[in-house]
């Protein structure tokens, strides 16, 4: 199941690691990375493939959620569908 | 692949231009709970409902994890009461019996509201009909989640005056039987002509009986959504003020179909019908009238309003259409007066009148909705609104509706609070003109003429 997972926050040392650390350790295989900066904001969407990881949608966005409060970001984590079904006919 | 900036797009959407999906109604049929005993019929309507309906909510809340797309309402909507009802019933208040187990249903699987206490009349009233008509200011002054609708004309059948002099009254009545509440029954009553059998949207949603077992609906929101966009395109020529409303409302749409294939797929339910309309809310920013002053306009009601709002709401549904595979409902921009902000500010500023919002009417849904005018309105004036409402749905092959509240015990000038999405409203005048003969006479108007279209 393809996944987008947004990170948007103030920008600090390690908010790449630290999301990239916790997708490892739980079988997510990240496909695509971009990032830019929008308002002054740290702005970065991943696009992830959780098919092998043992944790359900649910928790694995639940776990984002933390540790984006853990470091003063917001994470969000959405399945794909959402924005192809938007934005390709 | 899809890119950063697309996926910015759609999360501004819904994080700050109110993007969500208004409603996952699931349509129930409940022809197979007619019997003759009255307890055997609320045994087997409460029964079908959670049973049908007990994995709505959850299922709903699923979907908007698994999307990050707010959904604000799961509700349901049953075959006309009327129907059901009509072999056990034997006075109103046997009705009443049903639309409390539809309240007690509905709050058994954790729902806001249930459509369906409902009665389609457009040429003729049975006994059945007549008497949940009757029992409707009762069964809304008893319950809290059920949902009223009466149908009194089509455009094959004309009106049916008589229903529309009844409905005067019983609209009265239930502001009455609800006073204590600044008159809320009549928030849940709508009188429709052309009423289509798949609307979603609350207070007029029934299953029709045209309609299979269970089936999914839904209805997608999203003026702030159209506004950003047209804030964006602020002085450009009609062709790109069309084009970007197109382009906007067919990605608000594509993001209900989602949600209802996903709803469907999960619940093993078909899917019936995305509802195209623009559905406002009392929230700053998610107001059609807003659209229409980014559009040019300096309030709703000014010239050029009805013009404005006939693009607005076409455009929309060209957008949209080709979104959905199936489109149906009422699909129009909703104008309504209490859950809009801009509305509510126009009435304020004196620049929209009822007789402005009736024209509006005329080129997009649904009706002259969430209205409050004041409790000593006659009844037969209520009626008189209704028929001109009801005809112009008739002739124009189209749904209108009336939603109009007459606060008991207020008048012009003040104003009527009724809470969350329902919004709040400045009482506003209605002509005291009398037209108690008119709507007196009794019996129909006939069906009009298909042709010589002028």
């Amino acid at each position: 199941m393809k996944v987008i997972i947004t990170v948007v926050g103030k920008d600090t040392v390690g908010i790449i690691a630290k999301v990239c650390t916790y997708l490892a350790n739980n079988r997510v295989n990240i496909l695509d990375i971009s990032q830019t900066i929008v308002q002054g904001y740290f702005n970065m969407m991943m696009i992830a493939d959780m098919s092998d990881s043992a944790k359900p949608f649910e928790e694995l966005a639940g776990d984002l959620e933390q540790v984006g409060e853990e470091i003063g970001v917001k994470i969000k984590c959405q399945r794909e569908e959402i924005f192809t079904k938007m934005h390709r006919i | 692949m899809i890119n950063i900036y697309e996926v910015n797009e759609t999360n501004n959407m819904i994080e700050h231009e109110n993007l969500d999906v208004r409603t996952i109604t699931l349509g129930i049929s409940l022809l197979d709970c007619i019997d003759s005993d009255l307890s055997a019929v609320n045994e087997k309507i409460y029964r079908k409902i959670t049973t049908a309906a007990k994995d709505l909510v959850s299922t709903g809340k699923a979907i908007e994890k698994d999307f990050g797309i707010p959904i604000v309402n799961k509700r349901i909507s049953v075959t006309p009461i009327a129907l059901i009802g009509g072999a056990a019933c034997s006075c109103p208040e046997d009705f009443v019996t049903i639309a409390r187990t539809l309240d007690r249903a509905a709050e058994e699987v954790g729902v806001n509201f249930i459509g369906g206490y409902s009665a389609l009349v457009s040429k003729g009233m049975t006994h059945a009909d007549e008497l949940l008509i009757r029992s409707i200011p009762q069964a809304l002054a008893e319950t809290e989640r059920v949902c009223s609708s009466v149908n009194v004309g089509s455009t094959r059948t004309g009106l049916n005056m008589d229903a529309v002099n009844l409905m005067g009254q019983v609209v009265l009545q239930t502001a009455e039987a609800t006073k204590e509440a600044d008159s809320l029954g009549c928030a849940k009553l709508v009188v429709f002509c052309n009423a289509p059998d798949d609307n979603p949207f609350m207070a007029g949603a029934f299953h029709g009986v045209t309609e299979t077992d269970a089936v999914i609906n839904v209805g997608v929101s999203g003026p702030g959504v159209v506004k950003v966009a047209l804030e964006k395109v602020r002085g450009a020529n009609f062709e790109v003020l069309c084009e970007t409303i197109k382009k906007t409302a067919f990605k608000i749409t594509r993001v209900g179909q989602l949600v209802a294939q996903e709803a469907s797929s999960r619940m093993g339910i078909p899917f019936g019908i995305i509802d195209l309309s623009l559905a406002p809310t009392p929230a700053v920013g998610d107001s059609v009238a807003e659209i229409l002053q980014e559009i040019g306009l300096e309030r709703v009601g000014a010239p050029g309003t009805t013009a404005a709002l006939a693009m607005l709401n076409d455009q929309v549904k060209k957008g949209g259409v080709m979104a959905s595979s199936y489109v149906g409902g009422l699909s129009g921009a909703f104008i309504p007066v209490s859950e809009d902000q801009g509305m509510i500010d126009a009435v304020n500023a004196g620049a929209l009148t009822i007789e402005k919002l009736e024209a509006m009417t005329c080129v997009c849904s649904v009706g002259l909705d969430m209205i409050a005018i004041p409790g000593d309105t006659p009844a037969s004036t209520i009626s008189g609104i209704i028929a001109d409402e009801a005809a112009i749905g008739m002739i124009n092959q189209k749904t209108t509706a009336v939603r109009v509240i007459p606060v008991i015990g207020k008048s012009v000038g003040e104003t009527v609070e009724f809470g969350g999405l329902l919004g709040y409203a400045p009482v506003m005048p209605v002509n005291s003109f009398s037209c108690e003969r008119f709507v007196s006479r009794g019996g129909r108007i006939p069906a009009p003429i298909h042709s010589f279209k002028n």
